[in-house]
């Protein structure tokens, strides 16, 4: 069996969604070349072992957020992911700068040098954090849902994951909750096939993740994730029922990621066919030919925005990661703690 | 001042905090219409509604995840965990979100939950809810441990917990709820670290936390009474960061120690602080430390051998004396 998008229940573009104009489309290709070439760019300075630890890079994935979080309100609703975090961060509002400093484990990095890649966080921006453990970041997207919801904010509670996060038991523990307690959390499944490097059919008994949303009675859709006028369309939708107080939604993409799981894979669970084949369906090129057909941006102009962003990459952020400071050794038992806390001694 | 149940403290505890900040929520099972396994919450749910005294389903992993995240944007919930073997589920959320995303955000998020769960030998439950897990908490850098004695500190310690901004673990126990004492009338805070000489004696010191400590009170009353001896009780209320200065300050006055808890021996409250004994004082020590601990053994279901596997008061009395005779 296999999963392609061709199978897809088609969405319906919601009335409600404000369409898209030609300038949006441009900033949101940018975006997502940006997003391409800062993750590409992360792999070669992991090979330059200038990043350690473990990198899980976003090339392929990027209408996903970009299309999701457009149409939500990133810097103001709350998003929380898994380790592949990069992206995400930056489009809810952090510094590319600072994420690389970062991942480069300066002191400057957004988490200061202490998280690391598979640890973003953006709080003044409200990304509230990449996290390690599979199926994690869940519970934690319920949790803000209710503090929101006890402050009576229209904010909601964004949290995206991949496919297999969704054989976890806190996707079953949260996706209840958050349905009882009814919650504004929106659960966006980043389904690209595979748990690290075992494919979805040999893992997982039901293989259209959006189906499993049904089980705790929350309405749920499944969308193109390589085309991110039909994600966006699927999220406005999606976005509109969580922020109008109907409770939790489950967005479905259907997406791939090129690069291993992480810098560690040896890619050897697939084959050079079903590459080539997503490749076909990349996100950027789709939406690239789209404006070009329309006459809205050119082949020439979009070299010249590849070009740009490349060098804004490569003498913004790279720089200043590259020059930033490591953290003080004399430091590393800060941060454990809340300092000076006058509770800690009782009387205050 | 007046006399009250620990199940009383924390339930005034509770309904103090609620009734001054709107943020405070209470959530765990059973705790809303059912009023609450230990009655720790008893009335609230009338009084404060149930989005703020949530009944959870039992999800412990799910719900005490979902406190935590709560907690990082300005709620402060009180999680309630029905027992401590059940806590067993949460500890993904509580040692890698809680304890562990202060220090991998570079301080920008905090997660000030309070956890709260009896643990301990009650009365014939079983290997699977009648364990302990303080030693498993206590050595997670980032999470505060603390374990009332008495209903002044069950009150005290609670009130400081909700207050502070790290997440902190409150290990409770299940034959603890119906004790009695004093609590002040007054609003107070007691403090999280540090530890309290609640026995002077001069021969020895009787370490001891949470139901341990009357066992070495009751211990010291019999070694003061038919022996002669006078053994110092230090009540080690906080076991997340151990009270360095003042355990080596007490076995500084007295020169012998032994530990008392209600736990196996290995990797415990005991060993830790014996380690520090030998870090901080060990030439000022006359005897070799000892530990009256559990039998290494999943407590078993019948009265006697439930009994024969954890420890008493009079284990207390025999590991002094032995101590102070010079015995093995």
């Amino acid at each position: 069996m296999t999963v392609v998008s061709s199978s897809l229940k088609s969405t319906n573009t919601s009335p409600n969604a404000a369409a898209l104009s030609d300038a949006d489309k441009v900033r949101l290709l940018r975006e997502m070349l940006y997003a391409r070439r800062f993750e590409e760019r992360c792999y070669e300075a992991y090979v330059e072992s200038k990043i350690g630890g473990f990198l899980h890079l976003y090339s392929g994935q990027e209408a996903c957020a970009h299309g999701v979080l457009e149409a939500a309100r990133p810097g103001r609703d709350y998003v929380v992911t898994g380790y592949r975090d990069h992206i995400h961060a930056i489009k809810c509002g952090a510094d590319p700068k600072a994420v690389m400093a970062e991942l480069f484990a300066k002191e400057t990095g957004c988490s200061k040098g202490r998280g690391g890649s598979m640890h973003i966080f953006d709080v003044a921006n409200r990304f509230m954090g990449g996290y390690a453990l599979v199926g994690g970041p869940f519970p934690l997207a319920v949790g803000m849902a209710k503090a929101i919801k006890l402050k009576g904010d229209d904010d909601i509670a964004i949290c995206f994951l991949g496919d297999a996060a969704n054989n976890q038991g806190t996707f079953h523990e949260s996706l209840n909750i958050a349905k009882v307690w009814d919650l504004p959390v929106l659960f966006v499944c980043e389904n690209n096939l595979y748990g690290i490097g075992t494919r979805i059919e040999r893992s997982t008994s039901v293989l259209d993740q959006y189906k499993r949303a049904a089980a705790y009675d929350i309405p749920a859709s499944q969308t193109d994730g390589q085309d991110i006028d039909a994600v966006y369309a699927a999220a406005c939708e999606a976005v509109n029922h969580v922020r109008s107080g109907q409770g939790p939604y489950f967005l479905e993409l259907m997406t791939y990621r090129y690069r291993g799981h992480s810098m560690s894979d040896s890619n050897a669970y697939r084959t050079k066919d079903e590459e080539q084949r997503w490749l076909g369906r990349d996100p950027i090129a789709l939406l690239q030919e789209r404006l070009a057909k329309a006459s809205i941006l050119s082949d020439e102009d979009y070299k010249k925005m590849d070009t740009k962003v490349i060098d804004e990459i490569e003498d913004s952020v790279i720089a200043f990661a590259e020059e930033s400071p490591a953290p003080d050794v004399a430091d590393v038992e800060k941060y454990v703690l809340a300092e000076n806390d006058p509770y800690v001694q009782g009387r205050v | 001042m007046a006399e009250i149940m620990y199940w009383e403290a924390i339930r005034r505890a509770h309904d103090e905090e609620m009734a001054r900040d709107p943020l405070v929520i209470a959530m765990g099972e059973d705790i809303g219409v059912a009023g609450g396994t230990y009655k720790a919450t008893q009335g609230l749910f009338e009084k404060y509604g149930p989005e703020r005294i949530i009944d959870t389903p039992i999800s412990e992993n799910g719900y005490t995840g979902a406190g935590i995240g709560a907690s990082f944007i300005g709620v402060r919930p009180i999680i309630e965990i029905m027992s401590v073997n059940f806590a067993w589920l949460a500890t993904d959320q509580i040692i890698n979100t809680a304890a562990k995303v202060r220090y991998m955000s570079g301080g920008q998020l905090t997660a000030p939950v309070v956890i709260r769960s009896p643990g301990g030998t009650a009365h014939q439950l079983g290997a699977q809810h009648s364990a302990r897990m303080e030693k498993v908490f206590m050595g997670i850098a980032g999470l505060r441990v603390v374990t009332p004695s008495t209903p002044k500190q069950a009150y005290g310690l609670l009130k400081s917990a909700v207050r502070c901004n790290d997440p902190v673990f409150i290990n409770e126990h299940e034959l603890m709820y119906n004790m009695k004492g004093e609590v002040s009338d007054e609003e107070f805070f007691h403090p999280l670290e540090g530890s309290e000489v609640v026995r002077q004696g001069r021969d020895l010191t009787l370490f001891g936390y949470n139901i341990s400590v009357h066992w070495c009170l009751q211990a010291a009353e019999v070694l003061a009474r038919d022996h002669g001896i006078e053994a110092e009780v230090v009540d080690l209320y906080a076991l997340n960061p151990l009270d360095r200065v003042g355990i080596a300050e007490s076995v500084r006055r007295t020169h012998k120690a032994i530990v008392v808890e209600e736990a196996e021996a290995p990797v415990g409250v005991g060993s830790e602080v014996m380690a520090i004994l030998n870090e901080e004082c060990f030439f000022e020590l006359d005897a070799s430390p000892r530990r009256v601990s559990a039998l290494n053994v999943p407590i078993p279901y019948n009265h006697g051998l439930e009994k024969a596997a954890i420890p008493n008061p009079r284990d207390v009395i025999e590991s002094a004396l032995a101590m102070v005779q010079g015995r093995r």
